[in-house]
């Protein structure tokens, strides 16, 4: 299994039945593949759609149809369309169960940068820092390094999302959990172990006794 | 009154440098021909407030790449390079919102409030030059209204009236944007007579709508 495939099986075990859930462009649309069986859920695309689906079958596209990236979508059964202002009530509002979102940097306390790289990359925030600061979860799902440089680390250089700690951190090592005493290791992916994580880290991570293997079949 | 009238004499109505709230959500939802006809027209200095500027080649990135704009206040730019290359090289001034924000800014221009209170930005480089405000511990941004000469209007359908009504995820920012400029031109897939479609159904209630662009013939 490559690791985007493995942060995506993984975060799917977070999703409960009947959430309304929210997933980023990139690996976060992934996890809507995997969901474990009998776990249903409503996908939200916050250019105003709860009921997003997979187009049903190729040629059954409809242009007024989309996700948050233009691409076509479909929709299920109890489907329902809106406006930008409902679309981000829904987020801030607190009706959004769980938002799935990539990083770039987290830091020590759990906030997350993930929008703009200074003098590279300006792509604009679009609904990341609303639905980080309004979705009642916030699972962040990116791989650990970037080109061997450690995405958590002490403090973030990069301009934050938000200034709310994030809930859960996903990664191809490791799932994280940032509470107030500091980042928790709580589950090493198989294979991997606690050194691992540590020597692919930069921030200071509190380790229990035990750490369990992600329960997820490789 | 049918407020129908030819593309290019809705259009002749934008002088350059109007500020236009054009909807739309990476072109799903941008009115295609009223685009067209701005960039037929030769239109400059426009101040363009939309969710996003799509891609060079379509929607709001046509305009863009056709150096029609001066400022873009919008949520995303990522899938525009050109729209970057342009604000890095300082050409047009990019204001760059949250997209909840945004759509909230455009809702209390629309709807008489002078701004909104969000929890959105607090700590981030959004907050700069804005007052924060703190409620009930709850700390807030205060982000002000947002109003427009001309708003860009794609339905699904219209009646003559100016009745509308959209479909699926091309509504997105329309409604909206109905509501917060002072001239409301609207392109429809089709047009439909007065009554046909139910008062439940209408979205965009006709006062609002200035001017609806008339639809080519089909049948010859």
């Amino acid at each position: 299994m490559d690791e985007k495939t493995l942060i995506a099986k993984r975060v799917a075990l977070e999703l409960r039945p009947g959430n309304l859930v929210n997933l980023g462009i990139g690996l976060p649309t992934m996890v809507a593949a995997h969901l474990p069986a009998g776990v249903n859920v409503f996908f939200q695309s916050e250019n105003g759609i709860v009921g997003m689906a997979p187009v049903p079958e190729p040629g059954a596209e409809n242009e007024d149809l989309s996700d948050a990236g233009g691409s076509p979508i479909g929709a299920v059964p109890g489907a329902a369309s809106f406006d930008s202002a409902m679309s981000f009530g829904l987020i801030r509002g607190g009706h959004l169960d769980v938002t799935v979102l990539g990083g770039l940097q987290i830091d020590e306390e759990g906030r997350l940068a993930n929008w703009m790289v200074p003098g590279k990359m300006v792509p604009g925030m679009g609904g990341a820092m609303d639905l980080v600061s309004g979705a009642k979860r916030v699972i962040v799902a990116m791989q650990h390094s970037a080109k061997g440089t450690p995405k958590i680390v002490k403090r973030c250089e990069l301009p934050l999302t938000s200034v709310r700690r994030v809930d859960l951190i996903v990664t191809e090592l490791a799932v994280i959990e940032p509470t107030d005493k500091g980042l928790v290791l709580r589950e090493v992916a198989p294979g991997v172990t606690v050194a691992d994580v540590l020597a692919q880290t930069g921030a200071e991570l509190i380790v229990p006794s035990a750490v369990p293997t992600m329960p997820v079949a490789v | 009154m049918s407020k129908v009238r030819k593309l290019e004499e809705a259009v002749a109505m934008i002088p350059d440098g109007a500020v236009l709230m054009i909807g739309g959500f990476m072109g799903v939802g941008t009115p295609p021909h009223l685009i067209d006809e701005l960039l037929r027209q030769g239109k400059r200095d426009l101040t363009v407030i939309a969710n996003d500027t799509a891609r060079p080649t379509v929607g709001i990135g046509r305009l863009v790449s056709a150096k029609a704009v001066r400022k873009v206040i919008a949520s995303h730019i990522g899938t525009n390079s050109e729209t970057q290359r342009q604000m890095i090289a300082g050409e047009t001034v990019v204001e760059l919102v949250p997209q909840g924000t945004l759509a909230e800014r455009v809702r209390a221009g629309g709807f008489g409030l002078g701004g909104v209170l969000t929890p959105t930005g607090v700590g981030t480089v959004v907050e700069e030059g804005k007052q924060r405000i703190e409620l009930d511990g709850t700390v807030y941004l205060l982000e002000t209204a947002l109003k427009a000469d001309f708003a860009l209007i794609a339905a699904k359908r219209a009646d003559y009236l100016g009745n509308l009504e959209y479909a699926l995820t091309a509504r997105n920012f329309n409604p909206l944007m109905a509501m917060a400029a002072e001239t409301v031109i609207a392109e429809a897939e089709d047009i439909v007579p007065v009554g046909v479609i139910p008062p439940d159904s209408v979205v965009t209630p006709n006062v609002l709508v200035d001017c609806l662009v008339a639809k080519e013939r089909r049948h010859g």
